[in-house]
């Protein structure tokens, strides 16, 4: 059938190539991929254990705002959350040369793996003190809320209105979804946005996330599952003793396009974006996690036995033995676990892993291990595959897979 | 036999089961014989002491009883609910045995007032900072609320409970997300990556905070009594959305799949537009254009010309700005149609249903499709001359209805349109 009548997403071209031809890093390492590059080769780790003590965080490396984010007025509207993603977002556009092109940007889908931003922590600790002391007049929260909250900040805390604030400082208007549910979140954006291309029925997407992780209601939340990481940093690897993640403030959005659409005006690959896959396993018995990755691998094509694994690899247990188990079993893959670096970023952890194996790819040489327990050994040869991993600290289990472009 | 494809090679996706939950009741049948009688769902609100606050009424589901109260418990119910209903019409799957993915439109998720009254009572002190919260957080004591208030955990249950196939998708866009629920699992089942969906939509977002952040953005009716006629529709007199509470739940199916098992198919979800704004995070753009070009884009992507829709069910809050904004959309996309075809909102009657409004319009949609019978835009009294829509008056009204089209619009810029027609004559 000829494309002529047919609407923009008729879904009749299977299969396309999709390229990753753009990337945003804004994190605790810094912003920008060099700057990134060059902090993974030092082994360079950017942790605060005081501020939040004894819970450790990674907080996000300043920027000048104004940069990607020029209007002050803007700038106001956001919480951090949105501002480091907004910021990163216009990172990844500037990266794949396709900033302020309206006629991209206005057919160019969004999809967005997104929390919720930061509560007013003063006013709820003012109002929860208040209530201690006796006040439980009927519509005494209410009058505290009517009179205490900031009408916009809902606006600044809205999960869908990190995208909402994309599109109004970059003009990304093709498409607007926004996905919630932590790590299994950032996995189904690139999955979703990677679907849509690959069949016909989009040519380009920017996807990402972002997180402030310098939050202590952020902290309350994941505290009452004991997820929190105290007391002294660990890598990843050597928390078996200790288990937990330490939050970390990061920004990572992707522009991925099909192969024709960016040979069509000219833009670079930094990787092929092959194949993104995801479960959600019965998590009740020990082995079914590490089960879910395996059934998730053969799925997903890999090729062959050159090649790395990057891993969003949390710290909590049991998921995190059980996937070190799974990974054990493919020793001839060196292994690298983002959360060592740049801590757990939730759902921006797999976005993050994406633009890191794309970042390596093209640079031909994987970063090296940072790992003080020797899981992680160092690659000499230049990996032409990377599968990046993303098993939920509670729920869902996702891999992607990424290729060198010869 | 009809071709299962689409005019553009597509997969046709149609509908063959539905549930819903609205203020009005549990289930399609109550539902509808309310909505066509122009029975109203709002109410003075009971949940919880209203004093101090402008507005005291909401499409409240009172008649589902979740103790202790959370936004997200209440969800996960409404959403249980129209599931169930969905996936027993439908006949698909074996019991727990869904055999596809799951889209849950649902609010976004935060831990909620008692549950922080809670923590707050368990420093055992009057005096306290946040750091105090935190001391007293973890050590299993309040284990349970890790994953309840997680953003995954509605569509963790749901999934668990009617076995879903593969990762379930939790999404929102604002109050377009009932509708881009819907948009995903049609897309799905087109890219041939499924046979079937689910897609659910909820919202049990009454509670004080959340009824108190849209009161400051001055978002609600303030016209408390009688809580009936609080929400207003393209009348003059209009003056904010009702929130409201509620489920909507669709069982998308190739047409292939569906009759190939026989089953009875109660629509087609022929096609789906989105355009996002990039004005402001609460107004859309004054020229109209991204209400335009979505509803633009889900008439191309239906195949259909405008003449071709016959009832639009209209997102129609009752705020001036969108009852306004979507007469512009609408008129310059229909011409001199858009005074002649009947345009109703449900939400007169049940009100704003937030998360949850597209799914359970377009189950209001496939209702209207199968009765042949329009339901009405109740508390119509006082039109507004600058919207003159054929609103369907306060009484509703039998009408030939082979395509709908119903709208949804949210903050931050969401615009999103469906296209429902009936079975595809053979």
């Amino acid at each position: 059938m000829t494309d002529t009548n047919s609407p923009a997403n008729s879904g009749s071209r299977a299969n396309a190539e999709v390229w990753i031809t753009g990337i945003g890093l804004a994190t605790s390492l810094g912003e920008g991929l060099d700057a990134t590059w060059d902090a993974l080769g030092e082994r360079r780790v950017h942790v605060d254990e005081k501020t939040f003590a004894p819970y450790i965080v990674h907080p996000w490396a300043a920027v000048n705002l104004d940069t990607q984010i020029p209007k002050k007025g803007d700038q106001r509207q956001m919480e951090a959350w949105q501002r480091i993603g907004t910021y990163a977002a216009g990172l990844a556009l500037d990266s794949a040369g396709v900033k302020g092109n309206k006629e991209i940007l206005g057919r160019m889908d969004m999809v967005v793996a997104a929390g919720g931003g930061e509560r007013d922590i003063a006013l709820d600790v003012a109002i929860l003190n208040d209530e201690a002391k006796g006040n439980s007049a009927p519509g005494f929260l209410n009058e505290r809320l009517m009179n205490g909250l900031r009408p916009t900040l809902f606006l600044a805390q809205l999960s869908n209105l990190l995208a909402g604030n994309i599109a109004i400082v970059h003009g990304v208007t093709g498409s607007s979804r926004t996905f919630m549910g932590e790590e299994a979140a950032g996995v189904d954006a690139i999955r979703i946005a990677l679907a849509r291309i690959a069949a016909g029925q989009s040519d380009i997407a920017l996807v990402g996330g972002s997180q402030n992780g310098e939050r202590k209601d952020l902290l309350v939340l994941y505290e009452f599952g004991d997820c929190n990481l105290k007391n002294e940093y660990a890598p990843v690897w050597a928390r078996d003793k200790r288990s937990g993640f330490a939050l970390g403030s990061a920004g990572a959005f992707l522009v991925i396009e099909s192969r024709a659409h960016a040979e069509a005006r000219g833009a670079k690959p930094f990787a092929r974006l092959t194949n993104v896959v995801a479960d959600l396993a019965r998590r009740k018995e020990p082995g079914q996690i590490k089960a879910a990755l395996k059934s998730l691998w053969s799925k997903l094509g890999v090729r062959g036995q050159q090649g790395a694994i990057i891993t969003g690899a949390t710290g909590v247990e049991p998921v995190t033995s059980e996937e070190r188990a799974f990974l054990a079993e493919h020793r001839d893959f060196p292994v690298r676990a983002t959360g060592t670096m740049f801590g757990h970023t939730m759902e921006t952890q797999f976005p993050l892993g994406l633009a890191l194996a794309a970042l390596t790819l093209s640079r031909g040489a994987l970063f090296p291990a940072n790992d003080p327990t020797g899981f992680e050994v160092e690659m000499t040869s230049a990996p032409t595959q990377i599968v990046v991993i993303g098993a939920g600290h509670w729920q869902g289990e996702g891999m992607a897979l990424v290729e060198a472009i010869s | 036999m009809t071709a299962p494809r689409d005019k553009f090679g597509r997969p046709v996706v149609v509908v063959t089961g539905m549930g819903v939950v609205t203020s009005l009741g549990a289930g399609k049948a109550d539902n509808w014989k309310k909505l066509t009688a122009g029975e109203s769902g709002i109410r003075t609100i009971t949940r919880f002491p209203t004093e101090g606050l402008k507005t005291t009424m909401a499409g409240t589901v009172d008649f589902v009883k979740v103790e202790p109260f959370s936004s997200t418990d209440l969800s996960e119910r409404l959403a249980d609910m129209a599931a169930e209903e969905a996936i027993a019409q439908s006949g698909i799957g074996g019991r727990g045995d869904f055999p596809g993915p799951l889209f849950l439109a649902v609010a976004p998720v935060e831990v909620e007032w008692p549950q922080r009254l809670e923590l707050g009572h368990a420093t055992s002190a009057t005096e306290f900072n946040y750091d105090d919260l935190l001391r007293v957080s973890g050590g299993g004591r309040f284990n349970p609320y890790h994953r309840r208030f997680l953003f995954g955990s509605v569509a963790g249950h749901l999934a668990e409970t009617f076995g879903t196939k593969g990762s379930p998708i939790s999404l929102s866009t604002a109050c377009a997300s009932g509708a881009s629920a819907i948009q995903l699992g049609v897309e799905a089942i087109r890219r041939g990556e499924a046979d079937a969906a689910l897609c659910v939509a909820t919202d049990g977002s009454v509670n004080p905070e959340a009824l108190i952040r849209f009161s400051l953005l001055s978002a609600l009716s303030t016209q408390n009594e009688p809580p009936q006629a609080a929400v207003r529709p393209f009348s003059k007199n209009r003056d904010g959305f009702v929130m409201a509470e509620g489920a909507g739940a669709l069982v998308l199916e190739s047409y292939e799949a569906a009759q190939a098992r026989g089953a009875r198919i109660l629509g087609v979800l022929a096609g789906c537009g989105e355009l996002a704004d990039s004005f402001h995070r609460t107004r859309s753009s004054p020229d109209g254009k991204p209400i335009i070009g979505c509803v633009r884009n889900a008439l191309a992507d239906a195949g259909l010309a405008a003449e071709e829709i016959d009832y639009i069910n209209a997102h129609g809050t009752g705020t001036p700005e969108n009852d306004k904004m979507e007469y512009l959309g609408i008129s310059s996309v229909f011409g001199d149609l858009a005074q002649k075809i009947p345009v109703s909102s449900n939400k007169s009657m049940v009100g704003h249903t937030l998360s949850a409004a597209g799914a359970v319009e377009a189950v209001f949609s496939l209702l209207t499709l199968e009765h042949q019978r329009i339901p009405p835009t109740i508390n119509y009294d006082v039109p507004d001359p600058a919207i003159p829509f054929d609103v369907v008056p306060n009484q509703a009204r039998d009408a030939r209805v082979t395509a709908v089209m119903s709208n949804s619009f949210g903050f931050g810029g969401q615009n999103a349109s469906l296209i429902l027609t009936r079975e595809p004559v053979e």
